[in-house]
């Protein structure tokens, strides 16, 4: 195996190891999804996954497309119904770290998944709130992976979608929110974190190759950088190896024609 | 408990201006019944859904939506659903009012119409854009014995709610295993409910906390074999995650996206006719 690697797979290894064994973690899907089953599949085998579909605790072969894939729900400790995974598990209290992406953050952490343009007349109508406004607001903490570029990483959210540390400063600690708010965001750049007292976003830690300039050119804000950068170490080739791993198994998977033999012809 | 057609079921019990929930969480989505709307040519209804999947593309395209009340929009881990956002950018073929939650808050709402209550209740922090931008449909409301900060969210109780199960048995009781989502309390919010099945048994095999609706509820049940397809059954069938991204080109134009239902789903008789079309059984 080539230990040649592109800035997805050291985005996914180095979000993976920001997920410590035996956390409970609601998983968005995509990014978040992959880097959390690299992570169960490494490091933390005893991570529990909660994806919103209501499955709790599973641990799927392969990725899922959707947050409901069969997958999820057959390597699953329980299957709960929606109300209750929001309810009794999330707005309870019980999740450790909720994993989420979106469309734009700014420098505070707040995040914009619904509309780019006016809510009204958007120019591009985006999925929406979902689950993350309450895995936001409810999780111990919030990890967020996102690619970061001008269009995605802004000054002005064109909509706040959820909460990330709202003005900074402690607004988000007075409004009375029970987790913490976005620990760390995990870019194809580095690593950003919020600073201890105005809670804006720097970046405190560099991929090896990538330089703070380009970091700053793919902002939309004035980036500001942590005393002391750290510079990443390259993705472990044993990481990389199951990460690739579980992205052919996925595409093998989702690529694989269906067939549905009906046990009977249709009754009326 | 009538056991009917599909085509009976949606005849008798949908109207054109009604509220109808299709529920399932990706798991369990009643495709063949919102295909049956489609043919039937049901117009201005008013969708409710959590999650508004191909089947909601594919009707609000065909110009059977006036209004959406939904908390999230896409193609799961696909992208766009592209008829969709036509009607909220556009207004292609009409015009769309949407009336947009979290998921947290759906399903707090489904769960108050099951329950009969006015509305239910939810935690609440600091205001988002969305609680801005419907200004005033949600209320914020301090808890009567602790003074806590509470998001009230109305009922939801839709005029007809439409499931797709695994099983029914002699009696008309039926039987849901999966993913659930809000399924159970979308049937049970409903004024009336209609559900497709896979297949009729004489006794469910269901364990005692199982989900089961009653026959009682059910207004109509027809069976529908591969009726959740492209979504799936668990343990009948699983999801066609191939088709999920193949829609993503299909219904990206709007020529393309009528062709595609014309030569499809119009062009067929019914679903089991629609399932062979598409190669998916024999």
């Amino acid at each position: 195996m080539t230990t040649a690697y592109n800035a997805d797979e050291m985005m996914t290894v180095t979000a993976a190891r920001q997920l410590r064994n035996g956390a409970v973690c609601f998983v968005g899907i995509g990014l978040p999804s992959a880097a959390c089953n690299l992570a169960r599949r490494t490091h933390a085998p005893d991570l529990v996954l909660i994806y919103e579909s209501g499955t709790v605790g599973t641990r799927p072969q392969v990725l899922p497309l959707s947050i409901g894939d069969g997958e999820l729900a057959a390597t699953a400790t329980c299957v709960v119904s929606l109300p209750e995974v929001f309810a009794h598990y999330l707005q309870r209290g019980r999740v450790d770290v909720g994993f989420l992406s979106a469309a734009q953050i700014d420098g505070y952490g707040n995040l914009n998944s619904t509309v780019i343009g006016d809510y009204a007349r958007p120019t591009v109508r985006l999925p929406g709130s979902g689950g993350a406004p309450d895995i936001a607001a409810c999780a111990r903490e919030v990890l967020i992976i996102m690619k970061q570029s001008p269009r995605s990483f802004v000054a002005r959210l064109d909509f706040m979608t959820s909460c990330g540390y709202l003005g900074g400063t402690g607004e988000r600690r007075r409004a009375g929110f029970p987790g913490a708010g976005p620990r760390a965001v995990i870019t194809d750049f580095g690593i950003l974190r919020p600073d201890a007292v105005t809670e804006e976003l720097q970046l405190v830690a560099i991929y090896p190759g990538a330089t703070v300039d380009a970091a700053r050119a793919a902002t939309g804000w004035p980036l500001r950088v942590a005393p002391t950068l750290e510079t990443l170490p390259a993705p472990d080739p044993a990481d990389l190896a199951v990460l690739r791993e579980l992205q052919a198994a996925t595409q093998a998977a989702h690529a694989r024609a269906l067939r549905i033999d009906l046990p009977r012809p249709a009754q009326t | 408990m009538p056991l009917l057609s599909l085509r009976e079921a949606i005849a008798g019990h949908v109207r054109d201006g009604q509220s109808i929930a299709l529920e399932g969480f990706t798991h369990l989505i009643p495709f063949a019944a919102g295909h049956e709307i489609i043919r039937q040519g049901r117009r201005a209804l008013h969708l409710i859904r959590m999650t508004p999947d191909l089947i909601h593309d594919q009707m609000i395209g065909m110009g059977c939506a006036t209004q959406l009340t939904f908390s999230w929009g896409g193609n799961p881990g696909v992208g766009s659903l592209y008829r969709l956002r036509d009607a909220i950018e556009r207004g292609w073929p009409q015009p769309l009012a949407i009336a947009e939650h979290t998921h947290a808050e759906m399903a707090v709402a489904y769960q108050a119409g099951a329950s009969g209550l006015p509305c239910g209740l939810m935690r609440c922090y600091a205001d988002t854009d969305l609680d801005r931008a419907r200004g005033g449909r949600l209320a914020r409301i301090a808890c009567p014995f602790t003074g806590a900060a509470l998001r009230a969210v109305p009922a939801i109780t839709p005029d007809v709610t439409i499931l797709h199960a695994q099983q029914v048995d002699r009696e008309g009781n039926v039987l849901l295993r999966g993913i659930i989502g809000a399924a159970r309390e979308a049937a049970l919010a409903a004024r009336c409910l209609l559900v497709t099945v896979e297949e009729r048994v004489d006794r469910l095999a269901a364990p005692a906390n199982a989900v089961v609706l009653p026959h009682w509820l059910i207004s109509a049940v027809s069976v529908v074999p591969g009726g959740a397809h492209p979504s799936y059954a668990a343990g009948c069938y699983e999801r066609d995650n191939r088709f999920y991204v193949e829609w993503d080109d299909i219904a990206r134009q709007r020529e393309r996206f009528q062709l595609w239902m014309q030569e499809h789903v119009l062009a067929s008789a019914d679903h089991a006719e629609l399932l062979r079309r598409l190669r998916i059984t024999a």
